[in-house]
């Protein structure tokens, strides 16, 4: 976009046989355009934009989940001490509190990414576009099967 | 029904002002007026000084986007009495420089559409001039097409005020119809262009511009389809390099 400040050149309007007074430069008409700022708040503006900016954090707790696990792995392939030790200190109340709050991203990233498909993938049969539900519908099934028999073999190992 | 209705309106004047002001009138509250209605009783009736844009009263020229109670409308399909008791606060479009009062200037806008080459484009050599479509072909690209520029999206996307140089969701939008179309050949051209950081990859996805979308254009979803066939067409591209030609055609 031209700005107010450098988008207009003066330019010299050429005289005709007629003019006879001398012609002034001429400069193209601009007004002061007034631009508004976006404030660092913006998004507290809205609850949509609150959810927005919520949905972008949960790639932290993502980042925090694959760090945890790794670690988690490195603690198992280091034997039975070392794993009572990364158990001891998961075990911690300030632990367990910033899992707690990672839990509720991770719901609310993967929710949000299921309910993204069917923006995103257009499937037609017969002509017609399938529904949402149709799309977001199997990934959550999945979504809930796989959770569920993670919890059963969880839950009978232990 | 009160009788009236308050209307707190954004006012700047390029010559007076340094930045914009509200100023309240009063109007008639009609059952069967909508927002334009009320700034014109005030142009005509009230204040000759007030400037805002309108043109054709029924959702097609997309002249009237004001911001209405901080939400982007259009002033000739919302209505005062979804407003009362009142005041109603009548604001310039988000994300627009203002040139006076409610206008905004919109040449950036048009800048980035004419970036994204929205008409069609052949290279098929076919001389009669005629491209048969199906009645599926053309519900493909149809919602798109609904676009009548608006510009309501760009003041509910954050996106759009926070980094200027982002095509925007209207722009990107008319950019898939085209895609869609199965008259048009310029899908490759077109990539060029959008599937760039300030493209499809600037949209982060706060789906606001779908929500006011008042001919149900659905542009975050456009963008959303438009990033799976880039990172299809990325993949195809880094798996069969000889085929990049062919394929993008």
């Amino acid at each position: 976009m031209s700005s107010p400040g450098h988008a207009s050149t003066p330019t010299q309007i050429s005289s005709g046989p007629l003019d006879s007074a001398p012609v002034p430069d001429y400069t193209e008409f601009h007004p002061r355009w007034y631009r508004p700022q976006v404030s660092t708040y913006w998004w507290l503006g809205k609850w949509a934009y609150v959810k927005f900016i919520l949905r972008e954090l949960s790639s932290v707790a993502v980042a925090w989940t694959v760090a945890i696990i790794l670690l988690q792995v490195r603690a198992l392939i280091r034997g039975p001490e070392a794993y009572l030790r990364f158990e001891h200190r998961l075990s911690a109340p300030w632990m367990i509190a910033l899992n707690v709050i990672a839990f509720a991203f991770l719901l609310l990233h993967s929710i949000t990414w299921f309910n993204l498909a069917p923006k995103a993938m257009v499937v037609r049969v017969g002509g017609k576009r399938l529904p949402a539900v149709l799309i977001s519908g199997p990934q959550y099934v999945a979504w809930i099967v796989i959770s569920a028999i993670v919890f059963v073999i969880i839950l009978s190992r232990g | 029904m009160a009788q009236s209705i308050q209307l707190r309106v954004s006012r700047y004047s390029p010559e007076r002002d340094t930045q914009p002001y509200f100023q309240t009138y009063e109007v008639p509250l009609k059952e069967e007026w909508v927002i334009l209605d009320a700034l014109n009783y005030i142009k005509d009736k009230i204040d000759g000084t007030l400037t805002f844009r309108w043109s054709c009263r029924m959702g097609i020229c997309g002249s009237c986007g004001y911001m209405v109670n901080n939400e982007p409308k259009l002033g000739c399909a919302t209505f005062l009495t979804q407003y009362t008791p009142g005041p109603v606060i009548i604001e310039p479009l988000k994300n627009f420089p203002i040139v006076r009062d409610l206008v905004i200037e919109i040449s950036d806008f048009l800048e980035k559409l004419k970036k994204v080459k929205p008409w069609l484009i052949h290279d098929d050599g076919n001389e009669s001039g005629e491209y048969l479509q199906t009645p599926d072909q053309l519900e493909e690209f149809r919602q798109y097409s609904m676009c009548i520029n608006c510009l309501l999206c760009y003041a509910a996307c954050p996106i759009s005020g926070l980094d200027p140089v982002f095509v925007g969701p209207a722009a990107l939008a008319l950019a898939h119809r085209y895609n869609k179309d199965s008259r048009d050949q310029g899908s490759a051209e077109r990539m060029a262009v959008l599937s760039h950081p300030e493209g499809i990859w600037g949209c982060t996805f706060v789906g606001e511009c779908t929500k006011v979308c008042p001919k149900h254009v659905d542009p975050a979803g456009a963008i959303q389809q438009y990033k799976l066939a880039a990172a299809i067409d990325g993949i195809k591209q880094f798996l069969m390099p000889w085929g990049q030609r062919q394929e993008n055609r």
